[in-house]
């Protein structure tokens, strides 16, 4: 097999995935789960911009490594979660869990791995000219023939919002609040009196 | 050139020398970017401690200069800071991890870094001309708080963690607000190139940009932009008077320079792409003849310089805002703004073009 | 550029109803203090007035529209207005128990709202998107009415199983759906039907991705063995949430397997009739056996909705229309029976009080004899003894199963309803032999009363005369199945 420049990125990406990947789910520490996700999705996205998908490359690094995880890592360093108590009995379920794992995994690759998915099914997609864009693309598609779809996603996140803020909003009583605009619109006359007084001599 | 290329491909074979000759170019490129900027960055240090000082009515720096020659008197003091930064040693805490706490200062100057790779300083001298230039700026600014972050968390010291936890919550509000603002310019100029973006702004005067039309959009991304790079008025994330100095409290010499770089450099990207985005870029305020004369590059460097006269002006104006504030800021004032403005220019762009041909909606949609 | 309008008309009630949903919302931040029922009547002008656009609009034509993802036929308007009846009829009864915990706010009756328009879509999809769309939007408006009272622990640990476990049944049916995308190259279900009877894919792929989305089915049916949240949530969520889970979104679930086992993967019925037999079996097992066991009335309702969501897949195992027209016919009582049965429980709730024991039953027959018959109907009912409309609703689903030639699980079928009986005629022991054990009046808003005796009273009608809504059922699947 000659490898040439392209597929060198492609497996120098590939390795750090994969390696990231597994070190998301081994480390001991969840930060640094958490930062190896982060690895993750950047070298996924890395990948992707191989494929010459780069709005999606690069929205999977603004939202999901610039927000998602920003968030994520928020909590799991608030939360100090203890995984050495959450790994309790983990060894003992293991060879129960690995054998479904493999049966599962066999399952699926012999329904893969079959002429169906084969390459010569899925011919090459054609080059495309340089300037196109597929973000123009995406957005006409989801603009047109996906429109519902993409309304119905929207009706989604409103309800996403509604239920996380009635959960967690409290209306506490007796809370000091200070109103900014009021202190701002605060005038000389209303904090300071002058006072003219006749002046004192010195008796 | 091509004496390099038959050189390269001679050297790693045919397919290979073309990517390498590709990846050693822009190598070059990319030190002749990076250089002045890191040069840039030194002279800003120098330019905030002197026009706060003049503002505070005092001299600032005024010793260092080259050679003992008088009138550079002052001219040299970035560069003594900086070696006496190189000789200062790093201390790491004990209990801090030490892999992440090194990595820190590299993870948030590298993003501040690369986002120049899609900005054009003229019509000609882009580096990466890329069609999703402005998303590709968002996610690298985006990523830019991940080095507060680990560096919070990796210096096992509660002032740090506090400075971490505020600047995260702080970064992340403020990239909504900042975003919109960002999909105005894209909306009216259509295209998510930087360049596109500038020659959309296009059209004999200051009257084309996007500072008109858009001038509150303008506001909320500058501001945004004050408060992504966390300087003041919206430095919670070190408040010196609260928190010490917050995320990089426990760092000394080079690592803690690395994060004063970081600052500088984001500072200097977050006033370029508010002037390549609504100040026209390296377009002219009037397109006649002696200012057509000098070159685009320079006309983006006055504006830059501009702005970042206002990142200093408003550190020595305003003071701190508490962090409700701020949350209360980004939150109920600017994405109502922003959302309000993307509905409104959107009703516009959706009038008939006999509406959009009248003065002087004319001047930006074409 | 040109973008062309899709055919807004047929989606008209799901655009009123959003219109409505976010209305609610805002008025709710205004009026919270100064007309709290402005919300609740805003709701129900809201639910009106999509019935009102749904039968103007009828049509016995199906209409594609929005690119072929949605889907306007007989059975969709159907199902829909019962849908609305449901709903409407749910508030009615549940108004003054949520006044009573303060629950009267504009978020519960916009997330009301947006699980009905989760409802609505699932009911009018005609593309896995959709379909999977619609679903999310129901179960995720779901999960927050369950854990809407936050400061109750056993409310909040039902939410969260809730949350997991549909979670976990998203994925099953994403992963499910992807295998067959992944085989017929489509998402619409008109063409994967037309793809999968032309016969030329993979048939193992399909049948692994059949695999996942019954389970997937099964998670949101509370069928057994994916029963496990249904006895927690029932238990723990407000019982006027119960209410609303525990009906219309069991029409909508109708719907929902409608589109995607007949209509989608019908060309596939001899490998999930094989599936939902089993489905079917377990739920009627452990559900029915299940009850006996229980000492509160919420969680024992669970168990029989898990029985009875067996019983209706029996009719669609015959698959035939018929066997189709028993299932919706079945899961249309089903829903007046729950509707009356949870109205009762919360007429029994008094002030704060949370009636959730069998024990609460006591004796109702001396404390107010009228709400005890009503039970003995619904109870009845709900066993399915003649002359009630619950015996009719099972006699018509064995009818389809004996048909399709499957006498050994009509035997079976039949064998676990009177083990079911056992618990029904507890309750109208506990009733009319037992004593008391407080004698607190009965007092419901006269609308409740109306409308709850009215129940009982179509309970008694619809068994004696079945033959319309039946009629109805089987016109509502004939079109939409040929077409």
């Amino acid at each position: 097999m000659y490898i040439n420049f392209q597929n060198a990125i492609f497996y120098f990406f590939a390795t750090v995935l994969v390696c990231s990947a597994v070190g998301v789910i081994t480390a001991r520490n969840p930060v640094h789960a958490a930062l190896l996700l982060v690895l993750a999705f950047f070298t996924s996205s890395g990948l992707w911009l191989l494929l010459n998908a780069e709005f999606l490359a690069i929205t999977l690094v603004l939202v999901y490594v610039g927000a998602v995880m920003v968030l994520f890592l928020f909590v799991v360093m608030m939360l100090d979660v203890n995984l050495d108590r959450l790994r309790e009995g983990f060894w003992k379920w293991f060879p129960f869990g690995a054998l479904l794992a493999l049966i599962m995994a066999a399952e699926i690759s012999m329904v893969i791995m079959n002429e169906q998915f084969s390459l010569n099914k899925m011919p090459t997609p054609p080059l495309r000219p340089v300037d196109y864009s597929n973000t123009k693309e995406l957005g006409r598609l989801i603009y047109t023939e996906y429109f519902y779809a993409f309304e119905l996603a929207a009706v989604i996140l409103l309800v996403a919002i509604i239920a996380a803020i009635a959960l967690t909003l409290r209306h506490r009583v007796g809370r000091k609040f200070l109103d900014p605009a009021q202190q701002i619109a605060v005038k000389k006359k209303d904090r300071i009196r002058v006072v003219s007084m006749t002046s004192e001599t010195k008796e | 050139m091509e004496y390099v290329q038959q050189l390269f491909e001679q050297f790693f074979g045919i397919e290979w020398g073309g990517a390498l000759l590709i990846l050693t170019r822009n190598l070059a490129l990319i030190l002749l970017i990076v250089l002045p900027l890191l040069l840039g960055v030194a002279y800003l240090t120098l330019a905030e401690r002197k026009i706060i000082a003049y503002m505070q009515i005092r001299v600032g720096p005024n010793r260092v200069t080259f050679f003992g020659i008088p009138w550079l008197a002052g001219w040299g003091q970035p560069i003594a800071d900086a070696v006496k930064a190189i000789m200062k040693e790093i201390i790491i805490p004990s209990g801090a991890n030490k892999f992440l706490f090194v990595l820190a200062p590299v993870l948030t100057i590298a993003p501040a870094l690369a986002a120049w790779a899609v900005v054009p300083f003229s019509p000609e001298i882009v580096l990466a001309d890329i069609n999703a230039g402005l998303l590709y700026i968002l996610a690298m600014t985006s990523m830019g708080v991940y080095g507060i972050i680990i560096a919070g968390w990796a210096s096992n010291s509660k002032y740090a963690f506090l400075g971490t936890m505020r600047t995260a919550a702080q970064v992340v509000s403020y990239e909504l607000a900042m975003g919109f603002a960002l999909v105005c310019v894209l909306m009216m100029s259509e295209s998510l190139n930087l360049s596109d973006i500038v020659k959309g702004q296009q059209g004999g005067s200051f009257l084309n940009w996007y500072l008109i039309p858009l001038f509150p959009m303008f506001l909320v991304y500058f501001i945004s932009g004050v408060a992504e790079t966390n300087r003041a008025p919206f430095d919670v994330a070190e408040g010196e008077s609260e928190i010490v100095a917050g995320f990089h409290v426990e760092y000394s010499g080079m690592a803690f320079t690395v994060f004063f770089l970081a600052e500088y450099s984001n500072m200097i990207l977050v006033a370029s792409l508010a002037s390549i985005m609504f100040l026209g870029g390296w377009l002219p305020p009037i397109d006649i003849i002696p200012f057509t004369l000098i070159p685009g590059f320079i006309w983006l460097l006055l504006k830059i310089a501009f702005l970042l006269f206002c990142f200093l002006w408003f550190r020595a104006t305003f003071p701190r805002y508490r962090y409700d504030q701020i949350m209360r800021l980004g939150w109920k004032v600017f994405i109502p703004i922003t959302l309000a403005w993307i509905i409104l220019l959107g009703g516009i762009m959706q009038l008939p073009p006999s509406f959009l041909n009248l003065w002087p909606l004319n001047l930006w949609f074409h | 550029m040109n973008f062309l309008l899709p055919n807004l008309s047929p989606a008209y009630p799901e655009i009123f109803l959003l219109a409505m949903g976010c209305l609610v919302l805002l008025t709710g931040l205004v009026a919270r203090e100064k007309l709290p029922n402005l919300t609740y009547l805003l709701t129900q002008i809201a639910l009106f007035g999509c019935a009102l656009i749904t039968f103007i609009t009828f049509t016995p034509d199906a209409i594609y529209t929005f690119s072929d993802m949605f889907v306007d036929d007989v059975m969709a308007d159907t199902l829909k207005m019962l849908v609305y009846i449901t709903v409407s009829v749910c508030l009615i009864y549940s108004r003054s128990y949520i006044s009573l915990r303060g629950m009267l706010s504009g978020e519960f009756f916009s997330l009301v709202l947006f699980a009905t328009l989760g409802m609505l879509v699932m009911i009018s999809a005609s593309h896995f998107l959709t379909l999977y769309l619609g679903l999310e939007l129901l179960s995720l408006s779901l999960y927050a009415m369950v854990a809407l009272r936050r400061d109750s622990s056993i409310a909040t640990e039902a939410a969260m199983k809730f949350f997991i476990l549909g979670a976990l049944a998203s994925g099953f049916l994403l992963y499910g759906m992807s295998m067959i995308y992944g085989v017929t190259g489509s998402l619409n279900i008109a063409r994967i039907s037309e793809i999968i009877q032309g016969g030329v894919v993979n048939h193992a792929t399909l049948v692994v991705g059949l695999v996942f989305i019954v389970a997937g089915i099964g998670f949101k049916l509370s069928v057994a063995p994916f029963h496990m949240w249904a006895p927690d949530v029932y238990q723990g969520a407000p019982t006027a949430v119960v209410l609303f889970i525990s009906s219309a979104p069991k029409l909508a679930a109708f719907g929902f397997v409608m589109r995607l086992l007949i209509e989608g993967v019908g060309g596939m019925a001899n490998d999930w009739q094989g599936m939902l037999i089993i489905l079917a079996l377990m739920s009627m097992a452990i559900g029915n056996l299940g009850a006996i066991m229980q000492t509160n009335i919420k969680r024992m309702l669970a168990y029989s909705t898990i029985s009875h969501m067996g019983f209706m897949l029996l009719g669609i195992v015959s698959a035939n229309v018929d066997g189709y027209g028993s299932s919706m016919f079945y899961v249309v009582i089903y829903v007046i029976m729950t509707l009356g049965t949870f109205g009762i429980i919360m007429l029994l709730s008094h002030g704060v009080y949370e009636a959730e024991k069998l024990d609460d039953f006591k004796g109702l027959n001396r404390r107010n004899p009228r709400y005890a018959f009503i039970t003995l109907l619904l109870m009845f009912s709900l066993a399915g003894i003649p002359p009630t409309v619950g015996f009719y609703a099972k006699l018509s689903v064995l009818q389809a199963v004996m048909n399709a030639g499957y006498i050994w699980l009509a035997v079976m079928a039949v064998l676990f309803s009177v083990i079911g009986a056992f618990y029904y005629l507890r309750i109208i022991k506990l009733m009319y032999f037992d004593e008391p054990e407080n004698d607190i009046f009965i007092s419901p808003q006269r609308d409740v009363e109306l409308l709850i005796s009215t129940n009982g009273l179509v309970i008694l009608l619809l068994g004696i005369f079945p033959q319309t809504l039946m009629a109805l059922c089987i016109y509502a699947i004939q079109s939409s199945v040929q077409s």
